[in-house]
């Protein structure tokens, strides 16, 4: 290949890439199914008490037959039962009840303090930057599932007698903790470069202070960045609270059923025998995460600052 | 200087009416709508205009760098006389390097930046000509030394971001020069660069221009570069071809108003301070919706009604070789009396409002 | 040039700006090595004037600039500015002169906050120091985009990213204009703009000097457009100075090996000007971390001799209103030629 050859490409990918980005601002035929699905869930999960399903408490022990077997075919339980007779569509939206506002919590605290100590220490760099990068590095140094474990072993400790917090609230502010190391480096790394530009010089020689300039000028170029790593972690965080259930420290499946309890529990139980009770909380899991990858791609090629090129 | 455009003798490139228009959901950009011209080894073409009126555009055209998708290309472009105006970057690509190299606006984008420089350019004679790797080294050593860039053998296991504009701009004309191409194109070689360095770039490109009896098409938006170093000069405006003529005819009888303004915008060093410039008022036409008849004509001080309607065509008027698209041209007694026709309208020649 | 000194300055009293041994460094690093970006500069700009800044990139155009502006501020030197010398003030002290000057950047578009309406860019300092009422404010944008040449009604509300690179530029512009300053420095404004959007943003710039009183810092590597502008040019070269002069004068007869040049490198619009008839400049500006002893200039410079190795030139005075620091400067109507054998030390 000659020279002109191996730019060539280059230029057409870049083509390419031009077209690409165009074709996924659209919301296309995924987009629209991935926005559909997140609407549903997110809507029954919302209004789960008030739709005409059964309590996820109430347990059909009769409709189970003597090998533990509950078929879909049993009339009125769409999903069927699992082995304690408990309807399986009742489960299934309770637990994203549970797990979406785990799941959210988390990734908003992340989002806040992430966003905040990120943007601190790309705008102030030097010993501001040192001191939270330090930070930072040490909870990711942690593996993620370990850490979430003690702090909410610690969380629920520290508020046991007090009560003070409920075991989600707990949840939530674990897996947020962990969440946030990851977003606060990328509103770091944005912030670094967006602060480089010409406009926030333009800004501070108008006389504005650090406080605008860090939310006025540079937090809104960063918070795409910062959009569409969140979307992702909601992701992660819905299946990190399945596997702390699944290592007995998440929600009480007989308290309240989440996804992440509920795959542990079937897994332990039920896998030989009836699959499908794990197959369902499975492909809800992953159908939320692939919609809410699906959606953050789409909206970071609509949120991408435009930029006129001379 | 002799009449290069119309030269008896096998032109190395012929274009014919080549059009390039891009489907966008606004519509059809006319990027390059209807361009003509040949040019034979050992000559230089200057393409002048401003940003946005189609040098690029054409140029990938020629190079078959356009993308596929979305691209509408028309008339014909002939290179020792096959034909290659529809051939894709496949069937191009053994032009590429061999018979056709390229210089681009932007040196740190156009080279790979995770690459040694060194390997940047073996690499291209090792695919083209088949060489040894060691022939390939001491070709590259050599190629560098001849771009004027001091310890060569150093520099060619440094990686482009450790090298300054300068000095990138020359490795590209090396990696360019490399197999030894028939055309070389430079598209605004030193527009990222400064003056200095920029006096020495162009040198250098007419040095080994000569040297290697290549044919170059220098493009640029300063009509100050090409003026000496170019042979023919090429006017573009709104992805047309306004006047065309050897270097030398065109600064002498220059005819389109659009080539006169585009000099007199030229802050000058023999005039004094505070000169007020003779800029060109409005902007560039939209190339999806341009203007019937002259895509001038909205900014031209020298409009007619006639203008407004009839697209004047390029053609050859008084002396042979010198073609330009205009009613009323400058340093003629129409343009003169269409000109003070306007001026005594009270039409400001030049309008230094919006861009 | 190499050269220090500050033969050059004009009377205290005469002048608004009076920037006097400013010198700005970068740590490389944590190697201990520092960059000299900017070394003993000296200059004054009078009340109205436009002071012409000119030099290849790198020789610390941009870094004077930001210094005077206190972005950073400068390692040493003072920015006397009116009474005040800037680089001493800290804090709510600095913070508050801020409005008085203003800069315009070579990038129309790193300079826009791409997220941010036109109206909002150019009316954040009104905002910042709540000058007038919201309508005053409003009334003063509308005013600020006609002066520079855009349609208020139809473009106070669009992003910067549906303007062209000159628009772009007027925007800046504006900005810079709307909190009254007294000076502006303008850091290449039309680097970055073709020939025939640059005359129009060069003339915008006239107009607005003159409409609101302003006194301009020109930086710029093209001669031709600092002389178009100029009331005087000071020439640097790697963080020093090599001439200062009024431009006439200056052009006509440049007195600094490296002025003339600078001047020569020019491409001319006329064909019969050969281009290699001219005198070219050879090699490359040296690295600002280890500049060469004496006159940093001497490494490129065709009339080099030992001195200039061992010896910085002083500014000095050559000619009315024209200063030169070298050793060696050029006579009158004397051209520099390639012939001359560059000194190697
Ligand atoms: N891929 C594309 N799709 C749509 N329009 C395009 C595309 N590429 C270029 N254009 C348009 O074609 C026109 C000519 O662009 P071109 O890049 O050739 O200009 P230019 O003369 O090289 O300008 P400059 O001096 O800025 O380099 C412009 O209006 C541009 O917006
Ligand atoms: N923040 C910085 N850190 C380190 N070096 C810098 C910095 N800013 C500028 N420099 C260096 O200082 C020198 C002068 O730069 P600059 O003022 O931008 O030049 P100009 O504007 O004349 O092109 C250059 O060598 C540049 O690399
Ligand atoms: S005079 Fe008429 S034809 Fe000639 S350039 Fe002007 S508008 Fe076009
Ligand atoms: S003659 Fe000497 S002092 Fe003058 S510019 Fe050349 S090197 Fe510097
Ligand atoms: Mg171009
Ligand atoms: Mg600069």
């Amino acid at each position: 290949m000659s020279v002109s050859g191996a730019i060539a490409p280059n230029i057409q990918l870049g083509a390419k890439i031009k077209v690409e980005k165009e074709k996924r601002k659209r919301l296309g035929i995924t987009g629209t199914i991935s926005a559909v699905w997140l609407a549903l869930i997110g809507l029954s999960a919302l209004l789960a008490p008030w739709l005409p399903i059964p309590s996820p408490k109430q347990a059909y022990i009769d409709l189970v037959q003597p090998d533990g077997n509950a078929p879909f075919s049993t009339s009125g339980h769409v999903l069927g039962l699992d082995g304690g007779g408990h309807d399986m569509l009742a489960q299934t939206i309770h637990g994203a009840r549970v797990s979406l506002q785990i799941a959210f919590g988390a990734v908003m605290f992340g989002m806040v303090v992430g966003g905040f100590l990120g943007l601190s220490a790309g705008f102030f760099k030097g010993k501001v930057d040192r001191f939270i990068s330090t930070l930072f590095d040490i909870f990711l140094a942690v593996p993620a599932l370990i850490l979430a474990m003690s702090l909410v072993a610690f969380l629920s400790g520290s508020s046991a007698q007090s009560g003070f917090l409920s075991i989600e609230r707990i949840m939530m502010l674990a897996l947020g903790i962990v969440a946030t190391p990851p977003l606060g480096r990328i509103a770091r790394a944005s912030t670094l470069t967006w602060s480089e530009r010409e406009f926030v010089m333009a800004a501070r020689a108008q006389g504005a202070k650090n406080f605008k300039i860090m939310f006025i000028e540079i937090l809104p170029n960063v918070l795409p960045a910062m959009m569409s790593i969140a979307l992702l972690s909601v992701g992660v965080v819905v299946v990190a609270e399945g596997g702390l259930s699944l290592l007995g420290v998440g929600v009480n499946f007989t308290d309240k059923p989440s996804w992440g309890n509920m795959i542990a529990l079937y897994a332990q139980t039920d896998l030989q025998l009836h699959p499908w009770l794990v197959f369902t909380p499975i492909i809800a899991v992953f159908l939320t995460v692939l919609s809410l990858n699906n959606l953050g791609d789409i909206i970071r090629a609509r949120f991408d600052a435009k930029e006129t090129t001379l | 200087m002799t009449d290069t455009m119309a030269a008896s003798s096998e032109p190395l490139i012929a274009l014919r009416d080549v059009t390039t228009y891009f489907k966008t959901p606004r519509g059809l950009v006319r990027a390059v709508d209807g361009v003509s011209f040949s040019l034979e080894r050992g000559k230089t073409l200057g393409i002048v205009g401003e940003s946005g009126c189609g040098k690029s555009v054409l140029s990938k055209s020629i190079m078959g760098l356009l993308p596929k998708r979305n691209v509408v290309r028309g008339g014909s472009i002939k290179f020792e006389g096959r034909e290659v105006g529809q051939a894709g970057a496949n069937e191009l690509r053994e032009l590429w390097g061999n018979q056709m190299a390229m210089v681009f606006q932007d040196p740190m984008t156009a080279l790979n930046p995770v690459m040694r420089v060194g390997n940047q350019i073996t690499e291209s004679l090792i695919h083209n000509l088949d060489v040894s790797k060691d022939f390939a080294q001491e070709t590259a050593l050599q190629l560098l030394t001849s771009v004027g860039i001091p310890e060569p053998s150093r520099r060619l296991r440094q990686y482009p971001f450790e090298l300054s504009g300068g000095m990138r701009q020359r490795v590209m004309i090396a990696i360019a020069l490399a197999c030894g191409p028939k055309l070389l194109f430079a598209d605004e070689p030193t527009t990222a660069l400064d003056v200095t360095v920029q006096a020495q770039i162009l040198d250098l490109l007419d040095a080994q221009q000569a040297e290697r009896f290549m044919a170059m098409i220098l493009v640029t938006h300063d009509l100050g570069v090409v003026a000496g170093r170019a042979d023919d000069i090429m006017v573009m405006y709104a992805g047309q071809a306004v006047e065309k003529a050897p270097t030398r005819t065109l600064f002498a009888q220059m005819r389109h108003p659009y080539t006169e303004a585009l000099l007199k915008s030229i802050p000058k060093l023999d005039q004094a301070s505070h000169t007020r410039l003779d800029a060109i008022g409005g902007r560039p036409p939209d190339l999806v919706h341009p203007p019937t008849g002259c895509r001038f004509a909205p900014r031209c001080p020298y409009a007619q009604d006639r203008c407004l309607q009839e697209a004047p065509p390029l053609v050859s008027h008084d002396t042979p070789g010198h073609e330009f698209a205009c009613w009323y041209p400058v340093g003629t007694p129409e343009g003169a009396e269409a000109l003070a026709k306007n001026q005594a309208a009270g039409i400001a020649a030049t309008v230094s409002g919006g861009n | 040039m190499a050269g220090t000194g500050t033969a050059h300055l004009r009377e205290p009293g005469e002048t608004l700006l009076r920037v006097e041994n400013l010198v700005v460094e970068f740590p490389v690093g944590r190697s201990g090595l520092k960059v000299n970006a900017v070394t003993n500069i000296s200059l004054d700009v009078r009340e109205g004037e436009t002071l012409g800044l000119v030099g290849e990139s790198g020789c610390g155009k941009s870094t004077t600039g930001k210094a005077i502006m206190q972005l950073p501020a400068p390692t040493s030197g003072k920015v006397l500015f009116g009474e005040h010398d800037l680089a001493a003030l800290k804090g709510e002290e600095l913070r508050v002169m801020r409005p008085r000057l203003q800069m315009i950047f070579q990038d129309p578009i790193s300079s826009l906050n791409p997220r941010r309406k036109v109206e909002d860019i150019i009316a954040e300092g009104l905002n910042i120091w709540n000058i007038g009422t919201e309508a005053e404010r409003d009334a003063k944008v509308n005013e600020l985009m006609e002066a520079v040449g855009l349609d208020p009604e139809l473009q106070r509300g669009k992003r910067p990213h549906q303007f062209s690179g000159g628009q772009c530029q007027r925007i800046s512009i504006a900005r810079a204009v709307a909190t009254d300053p007294k000076l502006i420095i303008c850091d290449e404004p039309v680097s970055a703009l073709d020939v025939s959007v640059q005359a129009q943003i060069l003339n915008l710039l006239e107009d607005m000097k003159a409409r609101y009183g302003l006194t301009l810092i020109f930086i710029a590597h093209d001669l031709a457009v600092v002389k178009n502008v100029s009331d005087r040019v000071v020439v640097m070269y790697l963080g020093k100075m090599c001439e200062v002069g009024g431009p006439d004068d200056l052009y006509a007869n440049p007195r600094h090996p490296y002025t003339a040049a600078l001047l020569s490198a020019i491409p001319v619009a006329d064909p019969s000007v050969k281009p290699s008839e001219r005198m070219t400049l050879g090699g490359e500006i040296p690295s600002p971390v280890s500049p060469p002893s004496g006159c940093r200039f001497r490494t490129r410079c065709p009339r080099a001799q030992e001195r200039c190795a061992s010896e910085e030139p002083q500014m000095q005075q050559i000619a009315e209103d024209h200063f030169v620091a070298c050793h060696f400067p050029l006579n009158p109507g004397e051209t520099l030629t390639n012939s001359t054998e560059a000194f190697t030390a």
